[in-house]
């Protein structure tokens, strides 16, 4: 990957062809592609896509916007549906109805809908069984699809219209999942964090040792949902930036078990930074509610401290 | 040459899959049905075939990874029973509705509550408006024939419909009885290699699986859905005058015993059917004009059929070896019933609720029930329409 060029992979085709009918300056679209610019060209690929936003919008019937096979099965069992595909590879190949010479590649992406919660199980199935797969979450952290709803992928204090902020409520109550940890833990060939940066280098770099990483891999990529997250929506990139530089949202990878930081800030930036920007955390500026900020500030210093120590360690 | 054996329901129908030996296998255990995907691994173990077996972590993944196998070229199939089908039910509608010919062995189970492993229908009938043939066996023999004609007839190109093969838990998958077994080449020849028209892994000709489909199209999808199923009944007479050249045996929609000249005729489904032969053998006896139906294709619903079955005789037991909790009868009872209405065949009809949860079923229930038929017919007695047999009192 050191020949990294952004307009080289820019010029790749399309795998996702426009006209599809997802949100202008929507994030997981933005990943989608971003992810995909890393099959090889030649390889084939089968998509899988739990049902959410990217579904509904990217294949109506009879549209569909996706260059490679395509699977939406259902909500909760992406991991499932994908494993199945895989498998079939397998018998078919070994039972000679597929070329030698033909290889395929199979990505699902789910929202954190999908992924953390409804189809966690499935997720955590599909990861244990080692099947070759990659998953791709597209974290907007809440079900942007149903309309803007609290997750376990959300963070903590945002408002949501299950977490509404009100006289008795602060915005949701307790602190995200850490799924990209949870899913390390399965013992799988990779797993790794990463967002939006001005290069795509690490998006791509990662997407491309997912998808070329023999085993289970799991890509956990920040995906901001300029409705639900309530910011301008050609500020995304500062958004990613300002996630990457205040540690909250920090890149690194764990590969076959051994974790490693892909970024480290100059100077960490304080969480204001990020919350400012965003809609959903406007309540957290007024008069009297330092505390919850620094609540806040203090749970990232920690997740931050925790995942330099393992990155340090080595594993 | 048939091969003579004895074997349980589970061990026959596992002995099919490892003639077949389908491209990709995903299971969860759940009893009764445990044993099949046992078995069909310890023949993977042993080499006795290579079927690709997904150890999936539930049932909702294990009828989901059948999809994606399915979707992307492979022939595929699971097994299951009660909850496990239950919890499939989301899928179950999604296998059908993306016309995915895979096969399942259902082995019958009551639902829950209370927790019970013993036979009923609860579970196949809880599925029957998912949009898959069902076919039910009487004993083992059936459950082996059923499952060998299982992929002839989903992967028909008028059809394209999954199927579920369903026997009676514990009384037909766990006892053994004598059967006979068709040779390899023969199974392999008859269901013949799966060849789709269209999936995921044809290189170079790409497709989507799933749509979201509006208003303007999804109507027309699921007429599409419902001709497939009507298709099915012709294509599933065909495949079993196919299979009674290799085999001696025949089968239809349903099978008919004593029924020709019969007064009193029983109608159910599954292993309890032998218990009614052996009282309708014994009633004949006493010259007692009695007989017995034994239906074996529920979806698609035999409706016009059993009708004119039915045509001739004074009054039908409609047995139900399920409750659906309608307030009005059982399913085979609402289903029936309104079948003779709309052929215009009016007869007593009497709707019996039996065996629920494994509850026994024996000869002399059968005796009295036909004794209720007769007095209704012949001295005007009021009948419950819709009762229980068998409760304790």
């Amino acid at each position: 990957m050191g020949n990294y060029s952004l307009k080289e992979v820019m010029n790749k085709p399309e795998r996702l062809a426009p006209g599809h009918r997802m949100c202008a300056g929507c994030g997981a679209t933005i990943a989608v592609r971003a992810v995909l610019r890393a099959l090889h060209e030649g390889d084939r690929a089968v998509i899988g896509n739990a049902t959410g936003c990217l579904e509904v919008s990217s294949y109506m019937y009879p549209y569909t916007a996706w260059e490679d096979s395509y699977i939406h099965n259902a909500f909760e069992n992406a991991g499932a549906t994908l494993s199945g595909v895989e498998t079939a590879y397998k018998a078919l190949k070994k039972r000679g109805r597929l070329p030698q010479d033909e290889t395929y590649k199979f990505i699902t992406f789910g929202g954190d809908g999908g992924t953390y919660d409804i189809g966690f199980q499935s997720l955590s199935g599909a990861m244990e069984r080692g099947h070759d797969m990659v998953y791709v979450c597209y974290d907007n952290g809440a079900y942007m699809n149903t309309g803007i709803q609290r997750s376990s992928a959300t963070p903590m204090y945002a408002d949501t219209t299950t977490t509404p902020v009100g006289k008795k409520s602060d915005g949701k109550m307790q602190n995200r999942k850490d799924l990209a940890s949870i899913i390390a833990d399965h013992d799988v060939a990779y797993v790794a964090q990463t967002t939006f940066t001005s290069d795509f280098k690490d998006l791509h770099t990662k997407a491309e040792k997912a998808i070329y990483t023999e085993g289970a891999c799991f890509l956990n990529i920040m995906a901001p949902c300029p409705r639900g997250w309530r910011y301008d929506t050609p500020e995304i990139m500062k958004i990613c930036k300002l996630a990457v530089e205040t540690c909250y949202w920090p890149l690194f990878e764990v590969d076959h078990g051994k974790w490693t930081l892909s970024y480290e800030p100059k100077k960490k930036l304080p969480i204001e930074d990020f919350l400012k920007e965003q809609g959903r955390f406007k309540h957290l500026f007024k008069p009297g509610n330092e505390g919850l900020i620094a609540q806040f500030q203090a749970e990232v210093d920690r997740r931050w401290e925790d995942l330099q120590y393992k990155c340090a360690r080595g594993n | 040459m048939a091969i003579k054996d004895r074997m349980s329901g589970n061990e026959a129908v596992s002995y099919a899959i490892r003639q077949i030996n389908p491209d990709v296998m995903p299971a969860f255990p759940i009893t009764p049905s445990t044993e099949i995907p046992q078995m069909v691994s310890t023949y993977i173990a042993n080499g006795e075939m290579d079927t690709e077996f997904i150890p999936v972590e539930s049932e909702h993944s294990s009828m989901s990874a059948a999809i994606g196998a399915q979707a992307a070229g492979a022939r595929s199939l699971t097994a299951t029973s009660s909850a496990g089908l239950a919890l499939m039910w989301e899928e179950l509608l999604l296998a059908a509705s993306n016309r995915m010919p895979l096969a399942m062995a259902l082995v019958n189970r009551t639902l829950s509550g209370p927790i019970n492993i013993n036979c009923d229908h609860s579970d196949g009938m809880g599925a029957r408006d998912t949009g898959w043939i069902q076919i039910y066996a009487e004993n083992n023999q059936e459950a082996y024939d059923n499952f060998i004609q299982a992929y002839p007839i989903a992967e028909h190109e008028n059809v394209h419909l999954p199927i579920m093969i369903c026997q009676d838990g514990f009384i037909t998958s766990h006892a053994v009885e004598n059967i006979k077994l068709l040779e390899d080449h023969v199974v392999k020849e008859f269901v013949g290699e799966y060849r789709p028209e269209e999936y995921l892994l044809n290189p170079g000709k790409p497709i989507a699986v799933g749509p979201y489909s509006v208003t303007n199209y999804a109507m027309e999808a699921k007429k599409n859905q419902e001709i497939a199923l009507e298709n099915s009944k012709a294509v599933i007479l065909e495949v079993a005058k196919r299979f009674e050249r290799i085999s001696g045996r025949s089968y239809g929609l349903f099978e008919e015993y004593k029924t020709e000249d019969a007064d009193y005729i029983m109608l159910l489904i599954g292993s309890a059917a032998g218990t009614a032969k052996q009282a309708v053998h014994n009633m004949r006896k006493e010259g007692k004009k009695v007989g017995v139906i034994k239906l074996r294709v529920f979806r698609p619903f035999p409706a016009k059929e059993l009708a004119e079955a039915l045509r001739n005789c004074k009054a039908v037991a409609i047995m139900d070896r399920c409750e659906s909790y309608n307030g009005n009868g059982g399913p085979l009872g609402s289903e029936v019933t309104a079948g003779l209405f709309r052929h215009k065949v009016s007869i007593e009809a009497v709707n019996y609720i039996y065996g629920l949860a494994g509850r026994d079923f024996t000869v002399e229930d059968v005796y009295d029930i036909f004794e209720e038929l007769s007095d209704a017919v012949e001295n005007g007695k009021e009948v419950e329409q819709y009762q229980y047999v068998g409760l304790r009192k």
